[in-house]
């Protein structure tokens, strides 16, 4: 019997047995295993930061203005990107409710970026200047007024509490922060962070805010003129979204048309 | 290592190693897992040649089908346009006073009209059309502006005080109270006037009696004298039961103090004459359509056909 076993082993070597001695020594095993996540990251990762499609070039945007920035983070704070994603896919369905199809660079200065495809909530990549200010407070404050089969929560209480921006009350820090890794935010920018998220909500000089940030649209965006609330920054913010970037401008859409994205 | 050699039981060959006297058998893959699995590399290649695939210097290979995520869209977008091409012909062909006429036109224009209300007017007027406090309820048959078919149109193509908008339905009530028109004793007592009229106040009521003075004197232009509203400055009937605004004392007292001027967005600078016009037919739908003027009669079956296919 013992005879018959020895003979099998040495003459029935099946094909790619060499397997077994990878799974016997950890080293071989952990350089290999290596290697190939290090192809597949290279063949999957690598080209993204090159290739045309995902680093297409847009006019017109620009980073967020501090109250922008500032109603960005009670938007994470919130955890509004629970229901709300910001990516308009290309799809008939969503591109004929949302509009146009999101593009990587619009959210080029978003840390992090609200991507996603959950929807349970409407996308918001492009809800600016969708509604009026009246209708994002209401909303917030009570969204069944407004929409009856509305799952979403209420934010009244955002009217009620000040704004306190960034880290120790000065959004400058956070613009810095911000700046470093990588958004293009001017030492101006930097320097009169303060002063701009005031004029922004209504409550600064306008002019001063225009010179530096292009398209900023200073009013008081909650209805309560003499206060500068949670409420401003997050309207602030939703009214920005997507309006960055004319993507249905003419020339927008001669690129896009000559681009052969995936 | 132990020697390998077949097992007994099943005749199948051991991995080679022993432990306590416990073996592992190398029991080879199922046939049918084995071949899927080729199967899956075979259509691996098949995707890298006809997908876009494999990234290069600019971009990746297009492959064979030239496939793109964008590419796909356009397509379908074509091929949906397309297939309503010739019903949006046909209504962008038909005047609106003509389209009740065609009950199978007037069908399409409704459900057209019926997704275009779902992304551009549910924000406001709500998913049923009920509006809320400030927003009008397009459901019923209380009409600021006019409620036919040609009215509608015109609304939702220039928009209520749209600034900019030269054609746009335009108005402005008073401030009573806060403009100082009225003192706040007045406000309220014509208030109560207001209120009267529809029966939430005794009518002989002493403020009443004081306040259909100074309705008289101040909103009969615009209101009428029977408080019934006038369409061409878009004043509400104050003598039914529908408030906009609400209609308990405190907030009529409100709007006499602080006038509303709601906003609704001239739509004819965004969406399409045969969108709006297709808003139209849905509106119109909804319950409180109007006849045109007499002589431009919709007849009532086409309404009821028209009611019909909005459900």
């Amino acid at each position: 019997m013992k005879g018959a076993t020895t003979m099998t082993a040495t003459t029935h070597k099946p094909p790619l047995s060499t397997h077994a001695k990878i799974e016997r020594n950890v080293t071989i095993l952990g350089v290999l295993a290596f290697l190939a996540v290090t192809v597949g990251g290279i063949v999957e990762i690598a080209p993204l930061f090159w290739i045309d499609n995902t680093i297409e070039k847009v006019k017109g945007m620009r980073p967020y203005t501090p109250l922008e920035q500032a109603g960005r983070d009670i938007y994470i704070r919130e955890g509004c990107y629970v229901c709300h994603s910001q990516m308009i896919r290309p799809f008939r369905d969503e591109v004929e409710r949302y509009g146009h199809y999101s593009l990587a660079a619009e959210s080029m200065y978003d840390h992090p970026f609200q991507w996603g495809s959950k929807r349970t909530g409407p996308d918001l990549a492009r809800v600016g200047g969708r509604y009026s200010d009246e209708w994002h407070v209401q909303h917030l404050a009570d969204p069944r007024s407004v929409v009856p089969e509305s799952v979403m929560p209420m934010y009244a209480f955002l009217k009620d509490r000040d704004l306190k921006a960034g880290e120790g009350g000065t959004m400058i820090g956070e613009i810095r922060a911000l700046a470093t890794t990588g958004v293009p935010y001017s030492p101006a920018q930097i320097a009169q962070a303060d002063a701009d998220l005031k004029a922004q909500a209504g409550q600064g000089d306008a002019t001063e805010l225009a010179k530096r940030w292009p398209k900023a649209q200073p009013r008081d965006f909650d209805g309560q003129p003499d206060r500068l609330t949670e409420m401003d920054a997050l309207v602030a913010y939703l009214q920005v979204l997507g309006t960055m970037v004319d993507v249905n401008a003419a020339a927008a859409q001669e690129d896009l048309a000559r681009e052969t994205g995936r | 290592m132990a020697e390998k050699r077949l097992d007994e039981a099943t005749g199948v060959e051991t991995v080679g190693h022993e432990w306590d006297g416990i073996e592992e058998l190398n029991t080879p893959l199922p046939r049918w897992w084995l071949y899927t699995f080729y199967a899956t590399i075979v259509f691996a290649i098949g995707y890298i040649v006809v997908y876009p695939a494999v990234p290069l210097a600019r971009s990746g290979t297009a492959g064979l089908w030239q496939w793109s995520s964008r590419g796909a869209l356009a397509a379908d977008t074509v091929s949906a346009e397309r297939e309503r091409a010739s019903t949006l012909a046909a209504i962008a062909a038909t005047p609106i006073a003509a389209l009740p006429g065609n009950p199978v036109l007037m069908r399409a224009a409704i459900a057209g009209g019926k997704a275009a209300f779902r992304v551009n007017c549910v924000q406001c007027h709500g998913a049923g059309a009920a509006g809320s406090k400030g927003y009008p309820n397009l459901n019923d048959d209380d009409w600021l502006w006019g409620g036919d078919l040609q009215t509608i149109e015109t609304t939702i193509t220039h928009g209520i005080r749209q600034p900019g908008d030269d054609a746009t339905r335009q108005s402005q009530m008073p401030s009573f109270g806060h403009d100082g028109i009225l003192p706040p004793g007045e406000v309220a007592d014509v208030a109560s006037y207001v209120r009267s009229l529809s029966g939430k106040v005794a009518p002989g009521s002493a403020a009443a009696g004081r306040g259909a003075v100074i309705f008289a004197n101040n909103c009969v232009a615009c209101h009428g004298a029977d408080g019934k509203g006038a369409r061409q400055f878009g004043a509400p009937n104050l003598a039914d039961a529908i408030w906009l605004y609400g209609g308990d004392q405190a907030s009529v007292v409100a709007s006499v103090t602080n006038a509303h001027a709601g906003v609704m967005p001239a739509w004819g600078q965004r969406l399409d004459p045969v969108t709006i016009k297709m808003l139209a037919a849905y509106v119109h739908s909804l319950g409180g359509g109007e006849k045109f003027a007499p002589g431009q009669g919709a007849d009532p079956a086409t309404a009821a056909t028209a009611a019909a296919a909005a459900q």
